[in-house]
């Protein structure tokens, strides 16, 4: 436990490790610790600022949901007007077509109807000639007595 | 050792507390204490190197069990010298890893068993073996010697040579000449007591500790197969465990407080009266 010679080999050995841990340890360590924690505060601020952008992703999200759901609602209003104004234009225009088939057999019954009092107007007639003829025993001359038969055929 | 029928208490206590040396010169003062500059350089390159293989890998991805030891360690000396020093921590920083590394790993050989040590030294041939550096005046007053040029070479660096001067006359009375002398007395006073208390902290615990288990280790070499043997065998092996496990938070105490205090005297150099 005398003090010697030893003493300045230890204050060298001190030395030459100071020196060691000077050059080769601390750098290497505060460098790496360093950028881990520019690495992490830099990965927080990522995360921060996702966040903000999820928030406005999830924001711009609904409103263009609100506006697809306000369109179709106003597409299926729409539609739903169309369909009743197609469904009155269809009645419409059946009960025209079906006013107009029912005009058009009735002007045909009408005009069967005048046709077949004309036939047998022309028919009594002809009776009423023959007839008359008959009565007569003799013939009749049309063309003298047409006049008669057309106001007789007029009178039937 | 208990065995050889010769062996006196004294001669057991004694030969743990020799050096092996080396004579480099005339007189007693030239001679080397080979066991300690050995161990301290084994020692210090283990510490000190294992770091450095850490802390060579050493990168910002995640890092593995060992790293985030050494990180935790390095950060645990990193914190300690901000709290005490708030400038550039690039020399303070590894001066403290270094301090901690090195006296802890020097502290550590205390607790392996000594009459191990003798063992192993007698086996080798060496006729003496202690195997720890920091029982040894020498490395404590090394270390510590070292601290005190630093803060004479802080204190120049920080104030110059005048305001250094100027602060040795001065501080702490005041600066009438007739309490220069009593000021340059107290200062050259106070500047002594850093290092020798220093030095002489470190190898009074090592030291201490070291006598205790030669102490209960001499306790142990009177076991023998009688009562009074078995008890004796006994407590030496319980006190030594116990004392072992105390040893533990010593070791770790010491290192830390040399660590501390050179940080903060080399801190106080900068500081401006």
């Amino acid at each position: 436990m005398n003090i010697n010679a030893t003493l300045f080999v230890q204050a060298l050995s001190f030395a030459f490790l100071i020196w060691f841990a000077v050059k080769f340890i601390w750098p290497p360590l505060t460098r790496a610790i360093e950028e881990r924690n520019k690495r992490i505060a830099d990965g927080l601020a990522a995360a921060e600022k996702g966040k903000a952008a999820l928030v406005e992703a999830e924001r711009k999200g609904e409103a263009s949901m609100k506006e697809a759901r306000d369109r179709a609602s106003g597409v299926l209003t729409e539609s739903e007007k169309r369909g009743t104004q197609i469904v009155d234009e269809a009645r419409q225009a059946a009960k025209a077509e079906a006013d107009r088939i029912v005009a058009g057999a009735r002007e045909q019954i009408a005009a069967e109807v005048a046709k077949a009092r004309t036939e047998l107007r022309e028919q009594v007639a002809r009776l009423a000639v023959a007839g008359a003829e008959k009565i007569l025993q003799r013939e009749v001359d049309a063309k003298a007595h047409a006049e008669m038969l057309n106001k007789l055929k007029a009178e039937l | 050792m208990a065995a050889q029928g010769t062996l006196t208490p004294s001669d057991y206590i004694a030969h743990h507390l020799t050096n092996l040396t080396v004579k480099v010169g005339e007189g007693g003062f030239w001679t080397l204490n080979l066991d300690t500059i050995i161990m301290s350089w084994v020692l210090g390159l283990v510490g000190l190197g294992g770091i450095w293989l850490v802390a060579k890998g050493a990168t910002a991805e995640v890092p593995g069990k060992l790293q985030s030891f050494i990180e935790m360690f390095f950060e645990f000396v990193d914190n300690t010298v901000r709290d005490v020093f708030p400038g550039s921590r690039a020399f303070l920083g590894p001066l403290a890893i270094t301090i901690f590394t090195w006296v802890f790993m020097m502290n550590l050989m205390d607790l392996i068993p000594i009459d191990w040590v003798a063992t192993l030294s007698h086996g080798l041939g060496a006729p003496a073996w202690k195997a720890v550096p920091s029982t040894d005046l020498n490395t404590t007053f090394a270390m510590s010697f070292s601290i005190f040029f630093l803060i004479i070479f802080f204190s120049f660096k920080a104030k110059g040579a005048g305001g250094f001067v100027h602060e040795l006359f001065t501080a702490p009375f005041g600066a009438n000449p007739l309490l220069w002398i009593p000021n340059l007395a107290l200062n050259i006073i106070e500047l002594l007591a850093k290092p020798v208390s220093l030095g002489m902290r470190l190898f009074g615990n090592m030291y201490a500790g070291e006598l205790i288990f030669m102490l209960l280790g001499l306790l142990g070499t009177i076991a023998s197969l009688t009562f009074g043997g078995l008890i004796a065998g006994g407590a030496s092996a319980v006190l030594t465990w116990g004392w072992a496990v105390f040893h533990i938070l010593i070791i770790l105490l010491q290192a830390f407080i040399f660590m501390v205090l050179s940080v903060v005297y080399i801190a106080m150099a900068h500081e401006h009266h």
